[in-house]
């Protein structure tokens, strides 16, 4: 057998993460592209389903204070099939009013259980560093909680901005993709459109430093132009996205 | 907009104008305040209707609902319309093409008696494209509703829908595929490998499309040159697309890019295309660009068009119809461009639109149903998200179902990993699997040449992949150098 024989797709595989190449038995895939097939659906089946440890993660965070708010959603298949539910935080879950905040992080759940507990707190930490100055509420834990969760979640504590720290939708190459969401002067009705947004925080995509320098400049940017979203664009090349749809 | 006017026109009119539906079984008696209720109730369960608001409370609701579909007579679709005629160009669209001369034969029919008609001997291939065009997409949705899996299977292997551009798409016992080499970034060489890899398993026939990364202009042209490159290279008898919005294509088409066919996502509501950037005049106008190009060899289908239950809902233009009645009126915008390909992503957008394989599977075949009954080349992407409650064995069921319910075309990505959109489809070896099990070998043309390139046997299958064949060879080592 030649090298070319052996791996005729060995040319692309720097190119491409597809599946190429992967030989026939009979018709069908061999065996060890399926049971790789398998590993990867199955992982990311884990972090669709997998309940975040909000107990550890609170005392990750510690002596950071935390706040445990449930959405509307009671349980993982209500989430998926009802993602209005998820929207919507569980009313006696907030608290009672108290002094307004410049800056709310959500931690939540979001679509994958594993990319918030490898990312989030140390993203977090990396934030923190970087926002000396402003006055942060206690981090909201948001349990089967989507995006626009936060909206009403930071305005019970009378935020200027949020922060959503979520996990993405998972794909089968990264189960584990944190997204962060930054809204200004956040409430319940916020279009997508009127956030920005920085996706593929994981350890092949984007870094705790350089997602915490985005997150941190948009936040300051939009304390100074009173605005988020498709108006608010950064003008450094960078992965900051303003949403043009719907939230997954 | 929609429900301003409607609440409006009663306002004037003084009077209700919807007619209200009931039913008495047993000792219960079930309204429904009007039409679009029953069709919604009468769905199968879809996670996307619960979403809504609109599906049955119980499931003998949703068989009541059934009973009452199953004694209107099919005229009631043209008198009774579930968006109105005055807030919606697609019916507007429905009314005004509809054929009532095709329609005579079924006329005086109710739902009920047409599904008897439609599984009947009577009911040929030749009849049922004769009397497509006097179908509208609420009559093809409310017998699909009181037909069972297997019904929907059988009538649409009756139908025959035949297209053709360079190759020729839904000739019976045939199954042709569009091979899908999607990349995060287009890079080239990773577009190339995961083409080059698909031919090698006689798949593209129905297309090689792409979905690219941006919707850029500059980067859709470069897509296109590069498959147009490949496909004059090779003489490979197929289409190549790039799957951007219809504007990018009609501005490539201008810019003199050599593009075969125009893509475009469509919805059955005017405001879920004004979601999509699309209206009937603009796809319209789409068509014209491609057909003046005049690249079609055995035939002038010049669009490609993508549907998929759940998408008026998620645009909020569903105006309270249930998904998949919604979706059938997508066919009826697709029956007016002549398309080439047309096909339902079907479990693509989500577990709230549709929750598990069951969903899947069910949306799947009434999608394939619907589109074929009404005259459209249907072929479907079997797919699912990894929220969806669904894996590789429920994609297997689909697909073995719509390959004997005789789909047009099916798409496959190289291991079933889509890893730029990040949901899982069929793979290649899926395609092949199929074509040699069922006998269902691809477009006539494309047949052909894989014959004369000496990929298939002397038994009439895809030999397997040697990396030694001069062919094989000759196109892995495509563009290495470029």
């Amino acid at each position: 057998m030649t090298p070319f024989e052996r791996d005729p797709f060995a040319r692309f595989r720097n190119a491409t993460r597809a599946r190429i190449g992967l030989g026939r038995a009979g018709d069908a895939l061999p065996t060890s592209a399926i049971l790789d097939f398998q590993l990867a659906h199955a992982r990311a089946r884990d972090a669709v389903h997998g309940q975040v440890d909000f107990v550890a993660l609170a005392k990750q965070l510690a002596p950071v204070p935390t706040v445990r708010i449930r959405s509307r959603a009671k349980d993982r298949t209500i989430y998926l099939a009802r993602p209005d539910l998820g929207r919507q935080t569980n009313a006696a879950d907030l608290p009672s009013s108290g002094d307004p905040y410049d800056i709310a992080f959500i931690i939540a759940d979001g679509l994958s259980a594993s990319a918030v507990e490898h990312h989030a707190v140390p993203l977090f930490k990396a934030c923190m560093k970087r926002l000396g100055g402003f006055s942060v509420a206690p981090v909201i834990l948001g349990e089967q909680a989507r995006v626009a969760f936060g909206d009403e979640a930071a305005a019970a504590f009378g935020a200027e901005v949020a922060i959503v720290l979520i996990g993405e939708r998972p794909g089968l190459s990264v189960p584990d993709s944190l997204g962060a969401y930054i809204t200004f002067r956040p409430q319940s009705g916020r279009r997508d459109s009127e956030r920005n947004c920085i996706s593929n925080i994981h350890a092949d995509g984007l870094s705790y430093e350089v997602a915490a320098d985005k997150i941190v400049w948009i936040v300051r940017e939009a304390l100074r132009l009173q605005l988020t979203g498709v108006d608010l664009k950064e003008n450094a090349e960078g992965a900051i996205e303003a949403l043009p749809h719907q939230e997954a | 907009m929609g429900e301003f006017s409607d609440i409006w026109n009663r306002l004037i009119d003084g009077q209700e104008q919807m007619t209200t539906y009931s039913i008495v079984l047993g000792r219960e008696r079930h309204v429904f305040q009007d039409l679009k209720s029953v069709l919604a109730c009468a769905s199968p369960l879809k996670s996307g209707d619960v979403l809504a608001g609109i599906a049955a409370s119980s499931n003998e609701r949703r068989v009541a609902a059934r009973y009452l579909l199953a004694d209107m007579p099919l005229k009631t679709f043209l008198e009774d319309l579930v968006i109105p005629y005055e807030v919606d160009e697609v019916s507007r669209l429905i009314i005004d093409r509809h054929d009532w001369t095709a329609f005579a034969s079924v006329s005086h029919m109710t739902v009920g008696e047409f599904r008897d008609w439609l599984l009947s001997y009577d009911a040929t291939a030749e009849r049922l494209l004769a009397i497509a065009p006097g179908l509208t997409p609420e009559m093809v949705a409310a017998v699909s509703k009181i037909m069972r899996n297997h019904d929907l299977i059988t009538v649409a292997g009756k139908c025959k829908v035949v297209t053709a551009f360079r190759s020729t798409i839904g000739l019976p016992g045939r199954l042709s595929s569009r091979l899908q080499p999607n990349h995060p970034t287009d890079d080239p060489e990773g577009v190339a490998g995961s083409t080059l890899d698909g031919l090698l398993y006689g798949i593209g026939d129905a297309v090689i499309g792409i979905n690219p990364a941006t919707d850029n202009l500059e980067a859709c042209t470069r897509l296109m040159v590069l498959f147009d490159r490949l496909r004059e290279r090779f003489d490979i008898p197929t289409q190549s697309c790039v799957l951007t919005h219809v504007t990018t294509s009609i501005k490539a088409i201008e810019a003199g890019a050599p593009l075969d066919l125009v893509f475009q996502s469509i919805a059955g509501s005017e405001a879920a295309n004004k979601g999509f950037g699309v209206d009937l005049a603009v796809l319209r106008e789409g068509q014209q660009a491609a057909l003046s190009m005049k690249r079609g060899t055995v035939g002038n289908n010049v669009m490609y068009l993508e549907t998929g239950q759940g998408s008026a809902l998620s645009a909020d233009a569903h105006h309270g119809v249930d998904e998949q009645t919604v979706e059938a009126r997508a066919y009826a915008v697709a029956r007016e461009l002549n398309p080439l390909l047309v096909n339902t992503v079907v479990g693509f957008i989500g577990p709230e639109y549709l929750f598990d394989a069951k969903q899947i599977i069910r949306a799947g075949l009434e999608d394939h149903f619907c589109g074929k009954l009404l005259g459209v080349p249907m072929g479907v992407d079997v797919c699912y998200t990894n929220h969806a409650e669904a894996d590789q064995d429920d994609m297997d069921n689909l697909m073995v179902l719509l390959t004997v319910a005789g789909v047009s075309f099916l798409i496959a990505v190289p291991g079933a990993d889509d890893v730029m959109l990040n949901y899982q489809s069929l793979s290649y070896h899926d395609i092949v699997g199929l074509r040699h099990q069922f006998n269902r070998p691809p477009a006539p043309e494309f047949e052909a040449w894989l014959h004369r390139m000496g990929m298939i046997d002397h038994t009439g299958r895809l030999a397997p992949a040697s990396a030694s064949g001069a062919f094989s060879r000759n196109l892995l080592s495509y563009g290495a150098s470029a």
